[in-house]
């Protein structure tokens, strides 16, 4: 144990002494440039760690990681009996409040615990990470996308009910969950070794997730965005000004910040897809044809670089970074909530990567489809495709792509879509330091010094990604998230029959009318001084 | 049978009003409980942030420590040694929802609330406890002045 926390320390500090050195730069101007230095230290010292989770299964291109997320999803939604359909409308009454006993009042709520576990989950991913998965898999990987996250809802389900039942409460009330604890305790609990050694190993992958995917990816997009607007300017700029503002939050406790952020990001995300809507209400002419696209090319490719296969690989690939199913991130955000039956919070969580994926990306991808960024050769009728991704009005890609088709149809949208970009951003790193900060505890244990510690390496690598081009972060965020998601999928399968009897006893009571509605949901019941 | 009669209290002088006239009623009618009912404003829909939802538990107990602590507990001494029968609930959620779901709960006559404990554009716009109540409760409801 011992040396495995050793093991990931080495990890961290490789990384964070490149932002060290990255920083030191700063004093004394490199003639290629900060950014270029970043970004070829940052490059280099992560390289062998994408290589190796996206390595291909032998013989073929089919990366080994994409695979393992699809059979995991399979095999939750086949163990569990399409959890995710049968349980969709119980879901919806407990997010309501129908079921929620008044003596709670007070108490994270179902809802609540599921809107904070969108607000880490809706954001880049469903903006950028679509336009991605387009620009090179074309429109059928869209199909692939929604696939990956209507069978994504039950391994988010198997997760977060392990999440709620072996969290840990402490005395003072407050609570830690997430896969280090299910693993540990789950193990114990099923008389299986290992569970230790695999908590470890996730603590370790959550962290290197919480910096990349949870915070340079989100940087790096952020400054993106700035940049397009007040045109081209140093990345680490960006990055100071974001790390200022993350430190402020995170280490400084200034609330305000961080209850602005709570009000506005809903606020765009309802934006968003109220502008997605009113684009699509507009051409309704065209969803069918749009739909008939992404059907088409989910299995032929329609010409598309790497055929049906790449439009696969895309789809999942941005499915599981954007809704997070599989990752074990929103098992440590769902285990907050207050319920005397843990897989009520199973059942809420499926609803994410439906919210998330199958309404929000598809949404996006619609609206890409639809505006036509996407160019079309006029002779044969096929995408024109250059250098592996579909040619786009201007080579627009990410965050730009989808820009470039909202402002197709609303010309002004471009500029609350930047602004929406940053505050995903913004509200992503904020989660993502909590689930980073939530491992870190796990490994070093709890204290305000080593809490610091890590915040103070969160908002160093802020600039990082700011600084350093998408590529070399793109593919640092997917390995580290897609890390973490080896792990805790692999501690699923020991845990599933777990899952399987709570489902069962808590289905079957609610099915014989054991477990009933409240009649006044939401009206609070005695507390005190009874 | 006793009559229970729900008083509206907040901690503010507006909750006080409402208190001094519940104690003329019980006066009058005789065999009367006061129910005091502190409501913690609170909604299960408000966004908070993970950080937040941990501490939930614990900032809730708190929350119902200071309002017993700081209001019921005062107040309920100063009714039993003025000889009057008096209890009290804290609860979390909408005010007015709760003060006629304790009334309901508990059979009781009727609300007593008094306006003024709240100002500014909010309640301009989505109006005050004692409004929402006069609208929507299920038994009699005084508004103090």
């Amino acid at each position: 144990m011992k040396r495995l926390s050793l093991l990931g320390l080495w990890a961290l500090v490789s990384l964070a002494g490149t932002t060290a050195f990255a920083l030191a730069q700063e004093a004394e101007p490199a003639p290629s440039g900060i950014d270029a230095v970043v970004n070829n230290i940052f490059g280099l010292s992560t390289g062998w760690f994408v290589s190796l989770i996206f390595a291909p299964i032998p013989g073929t291109s089919f990366p080994w990681i994409v695979l393992w997320l699809v059979a995991g999803a399979t095999i939750f939604t086949i163990y569990f009996g399409f959890i995710q359909f049968r349980g969709f409308k119980h879901a919806i009454e407990l997010v309501k409040g129908d079921y929620s006993d008044p003596n709670d009042a007070g108490e994270v709520s179902h809802f609540q615990a599921l809107a904070t576990a969108l607000s880490g989950t809706v954001g880049l991913g469903n903006i950028a990470g679509v336009a991605v998965a387009i620009g090179i898999g074309g429109p059928g990987a869209t199909f692939w996308m929604i696939l990956a996250g209507l069978m994504g809802m039950a391994s988010k389900f198997t997760e977060c009910t392990l999440g709620v039942k072996y969290r840990n409460e402490y005395p003072d009330g407050s609570v830690s969950g997430g896969p280090m604890y299910y693993l540990t305790k789950g193990f114990e609990v099923r008389g299986k070794k290992g569970g230790q050694f695999l908590a470890v190993l996730f603590a370790i992958f959550c962290i290197l997730g919480s910096l990349g995917g949870g915070n340079m990816f989100q940087a790096n997009q952020a400054h993106a965005q700035l940049a397009n607007i007040f045109g081209d300017f140093p990345g680490w700029i960006t990055g100071v000004i974001f790390a200022g503002i993350v430190f402020a939050v995170i280490v400084g406790g200034i609330k305000s910040i961080a209850r602005v952020t709570e009000k506005v990001v809903p606020f765009m995300g309802v934006l968003y897809v109220g502008a997605a809507l009113i684009i699509l209400i507009a051409n309704y002419d065209m969803i069918g044809w749009a739909f008939g696209q992404i059907f088409a090319g989910a299995f032929t490719g329609l010409g598309v670089a790497g055929g049906f296969v790449g439009a696969l690989i895309q789809g999942f690939k941005r499915a599981a970074f954007s809704n997070e199913a599989g990752v074990g991130s929103a098992a440590i955000a769902h285990s907050a909530v207050r319920t005397k039956e843990p897989v009520t919070e199973g059942f809420v969580s499926l609803l994410e990567p439906f919210i998330d994926t199958v309404v929000i990306c598809t949404m996006t991808a619609l609206v890409i489809i639809i505006t036509g960024v996407l160019q079309v050769d006029p002779e044969t009728g096929l995408y024109l495709v250059e250098g592996g991704a579909i040619v786009t009005e201007g080579g627009a890609s990410g965050v730009e792509l989808t820009s470039l088709a909202f402002g197709q149809s609303i010309s002004w949208f471009p500029y609350v879509l930047a602004l929406a970009v940053i505050l995903f951003a913004f509200s992503t790193m904020l989660s993502w330091s909590y689930y980073g900060l939530k491992a870190w505890t796990f490994l070093v244990g709890e204290g305000k010094n080593k809490e610091i510690t890590y915040k103070v390496i969160f908002c160093l690598f802020v600039i990082v990604g700011a600084a350093a081009s998408l590529g070399p972060v793109i593919d640092f965020s997917d390995a580290a998230i897609f890390a973490m998601a080896v792990v805790n999928i692999a501690g699923l399968y020991v845990l599933m029959p777990i899952v399987k009897a709570e489902l069962n006893s808590y289905w079957s009571r609610l099915k014989s009318g054991e477990i009933k509605k409240y009649k006044a949901a939401g009206s609070g019941t005695p507390a005190a001084a009874e | 049978m006793s009559t229970t009669l729900i008083i509206g209290i907040d901690g503010s002088k507006a909750g006080e009003r409402a208190l001094a006239h519940g104690k003329r009623l019980s006066r009058l009618i005789g065999d009367c409980t006061l129910l005091l009912v502190y409501v913690i404003e609170w909604s299960p829909y408000k966004f908070q942030s993970a950080e937040e939802n941990a501490m939930r538990h614990k900032r809730r107990e708190e929350e119902i420590e200071i309002a017993k602590m700081r209001v019921i507990e005062p107040l309920l001494s100063a009714l039993k040694s003025e000889g009057l029968d008096a209890d009290c609930r804290v609860r979390h959620g909408d005010a007015a929802e709760i003060l006629n779901a304790v009334a309901l709960e508990h059979r009781a006559e009727q609300i007593v609330v008094a306006r003024g404990s709240e100002s500014g554009f909010a309640s301009r716009v989505f109006g005050t406890v004692a409004i929402k109540l006069v609208s929507s409760a299920s038994v009699p409801v005084t508004v103090v002045s």
